[in-house]
């Protein structure tokens, strides 16, 4: 029976931690992020779990003691936020490179300069590169289904990289909606015991990990991992469908909400899908205009592939970044969509839009005008500014 | 608690770190990761982390490894926060049945990698009690990228970044005295060694600092004859000058109690160390006799307070 709860996004996923007991949890805090860990030594300190926590003196060290435990033998994790993410980011490589599996807790909250404690994506878009498998949230809910179907990616046989299961800073993270539980039982025959092929404590087998690998050895690594991000695509698949015969919610690369006749469309991440959702049932409901959203829940691996095809029909498409990536041109989502179009020879218009950074608000009204322009560009062919900003101030 | 130190039964131990790595002949390095790891207990096992650093690049060069024992290196400044995990994760393991085996956590870093930029990682561990032993291997400079001046950089030494010229005589700065500070975390063991006759104080103090419970420091003077430039040869030489100039002093903070493991009979002049090394070549030339004043001012100096702390 599923367990019917009210939960903020930073208790769903402590919870989620607590019903998969992992082994070690090193933790540094930063908002918004702190509470897990709180929530986590809580459970330790109650006698309700067998982790041990690290408390460990940065985020540089959080990442460096999971890799450590991870390399040992044991399951771990570790969360953080924005900045912290940016101080691990040199052993996040390592990590994908070590194909520890790892998972991490990540609350997005924007980077600082100037430091800000809200919401956007600018610290898990910067660690894209970084060889870990991303997956985002919208709501509670899937922040907690995500983290249940973490380490069954990061452990399968053909994977074996690190997770970051991503949700947005305090919109979900501290905001408290309805949420359905796994019960314990079903979660741990989920999740499954650990048994790692190698590692550091296996006595019969030594091993060593994090060779010098002078450019004989470096690129083969390099192409292993990517085999295990393609490789990841299938996996994920797998795990969502296991998932979905335990809890009859469904999972995939991205969600795709009223695109079955959709004309136009609007490409984003994370919780201001829920917002956007809304606004796409008034248009209809008032207009009939033909809106819909394609949400993206794994970012990485890309899903090219899949995403161009249920892209390439609209006659214009809108890409909502939730972070700068400074090129004076798009974002990082507007560009990887655009180039997955490009190969699929799509003939839809598409324009890039930045919102919501630092946790700027994003409305109904804000969509309901993006879907206007739309409508314009596909009536027009003319895109005046191919990159804007949304709820800008103009003083 | 071993407490006698047989020489040959120690050197007849079978090497953890196997030959055939690419560390320079006559490096102190490598000297210091055998001595350590020949006072782990035959019977146990190890895992051994590591920090960036020659030592790393030069034993774990891709495909072979020249450690017997489990091995783990991640990046330059984390070896603390690395086996500090591999720790827990072993008491967590142990605790649920998963091993029975004894495993020592051992870490070595240079002194670019426990000085500087490794030192909150492993100011980190220590203050968390981890079960494990990190070792410096402390050749005063960063040398994995040349000769670069370090905070374990004496003054007035020649480095690639601090080199002696017309206007300069080195190194500006003296020498953190990282031994202490580690001390200072209140861990049940630090100690400082070098390379000395037959090896006993090295032996004695990296057996103690692994069986002890707990976090301990073992910081080790291991010579570099690229950068220090004497020949390799001269290793021992070297660090006996060391130590009978009190330049390295050899001494171990048991549980608080600060404790003399070697006292000179006759405490030399700091030439004798400094003469035999290039890097502190431009001291002896006619008119720097006040820069090998001021260095013997401040070796007296920190000889001095740390006798009173020994007296304590």
């Amino acid at each position: 029976m599923a367990i019917r709860e009210r939960l903020s996004g930073n208790e769903a996923v402590a919870y989620a931690i607590k019903q998969i007991n992992p082994d070690v949890m090193p933790a540094f805090p930063i908002t918004p992020s702190t509470e897990i860990p709180q929530y986590v030594a809580n459970y330790i300190a109650n006698g309700e779990i067998d982790t041990e926590f690290i408390h460990v003196e940065s985020e540089h060290s959080s990442m460096s003691a999971t890799m450590g435990a991870s390399a040992a033998g044991a399951r771990a994790l570790t969360a953080t936020s924005s900045c912290g993410l940016a101080l691990m980011w040199e052993v996040l490589y390592v990590a994908a490179s070590d194909r520890l599996p790892i998972v991490l807790a990540l609350v997005n909250r924007a980077l600082t300069g100037p430091i800000n404690i809200n919401a956007d994506h600018s610290d898990s878009m910067g660690a894209r590169d970084s060889g870990w498998i991303q997956i985002y949230a919208e709501s509670n809910q899937e922040a907690y289904d995500n983290f249940l179907q973490a380490y069954p990616i990061a452990e399968h046989k053909d994977v074996r990289l690190p997770v970051m299961i991503c949700q947005d800073g305090f919109i979900t993270s501290h905001g408290v909606e309805n949420i359905e539980l796994v019960e314990d039982g079903p979660v741990k025959e989920f999740v499954g015991e650990y048994h790692p092929e190698h590692y550091l404590l296996n006595s019969k087998e030594p091993m060593a990990l994090g060779p010098y690998a002078v450019s004989n050895y470096y690129m083969e690594t390099k192409r292993a991992q990517r085999q295990a991000m393609l490789n990841a695509k299938q996996v994920i698949l797998e795990v969502a469908a296991r998932f979905e015969q335990m809890t009859g919610r469904k999972y995939g690369f991205f969600e795709e909400y009223r695109m079955e006749d959709a004309e136009y469309a609007i490409v984003l991440i994370g919780s201001a899908a829920g917002t956007c959702k809304a606004a796409i049932d008034q248009i209809r409901e008032t207009t009939g205009k033909k809106v819909g959203l394609l949400k993206i829940r794994v970012f990485r691996p890309f899903p090219e592939e899949e995403l161009a095809e249920a892209l390439k029909d609209m006659k214009a498409i809108a890409v909502l970044d939730r972070s700068e990536m400074f090129a004076a041109t798009s974002g990082p989502l507007g560009a990887e969509v655009r180039a997955a179009l490009y190969q699929a020879k799509a003939q839809a218009e598409v324009v890039n839009y930045f919102y919501g950074l630092g946790g700027r608000d994003i409305t109904v009204d804000d969509f309901i005008e993006v879907y206007d322009r739309l409508e314009e560009i596909a009536r027009t062919h003319e895109i005046k500014d191919m990159y804007e900003y949304i709820g800008l101030r103009s003083r | 608690m071993e407490n006698t130190y047989q020489f040959k039964e120690a050197m007849n131990r079978p090497d953890r770190l196997a030959p055939g790595h690419r560390m320079c002949a006559g490096c102190g390095g490598t000297v210091a990761v055998r001595a350590v790891l020949r006072a782990v207990n035959p019977e146990d096992k190890v895992v051994v982390g590591n920090a960036t650093g020659c030592l790393e690049v030069s034993t774990f060069m891709y495909p072979y490894t020249a450690y017997e024992d489990s091995y783990i290196h991640n990046a330059f400044e984390n070896a603390g926060a690395t086996l500090s995990g591999v720790e827990t994760a072993y008491r967590v393991l142990r605790k649920k049945g998963k091993i029975d085996e004894t495993y020592k956590f051992i870490t070595f870093g240079g002194d670019g990698g426990t000085y500087d930029i490794g030192f909150q990682s492993l100011s980190g561990a220590m203050e968390r009690g981890h079960d494990m032993v990190y070792v410096c291997y402390d050749n005063g400079a960063y040398m994995n990228t040349g000769t670069q001046r370090s905070s374990a950089t004496p003054q007035y030494a020649d480095t690639t970044t601090t080199p002696a010229g017309k206007v300069s005589a080195g190194k500006v700065q003296v020498r953190k005295d990282l031994t202490a500070i580690m001390a200072e975390h209140h861990i049940p063991y630090a100690a400082q060694t070098t390379f000395t006759s037959n090896f006993k104080d090295l032996h004695t103090k990296a057996h103690k600092a692994i069986y002890t419970p707990g976090a301990a420091f073992l910081n080790i003077m291991s010579p570099c004859p690229r950068g220090w430039g004497y020949d390799p040869s001269e290793l021992m030489t070297i660090c006996k000058l060391a130590a009978d100039t009190c330049y390295w002093p050899m001494y171990e903070v048991v549980e608080g109690k600060w404790k003399m493991t070697y006292e000179p009979k006759k405490k030399l002049p700091i030439e004798e160390f400094l003469r035999p090394q290039k890097r502190f070549q431009h001291l002896f030339k006619k008119g720097n006799e006040e820069l090998i004043g001021q260095f013997q001012a401040e070796v007296d100096k920190r000889w001095e307070d740390l006798l009173k702390r020994c007296s304590l």
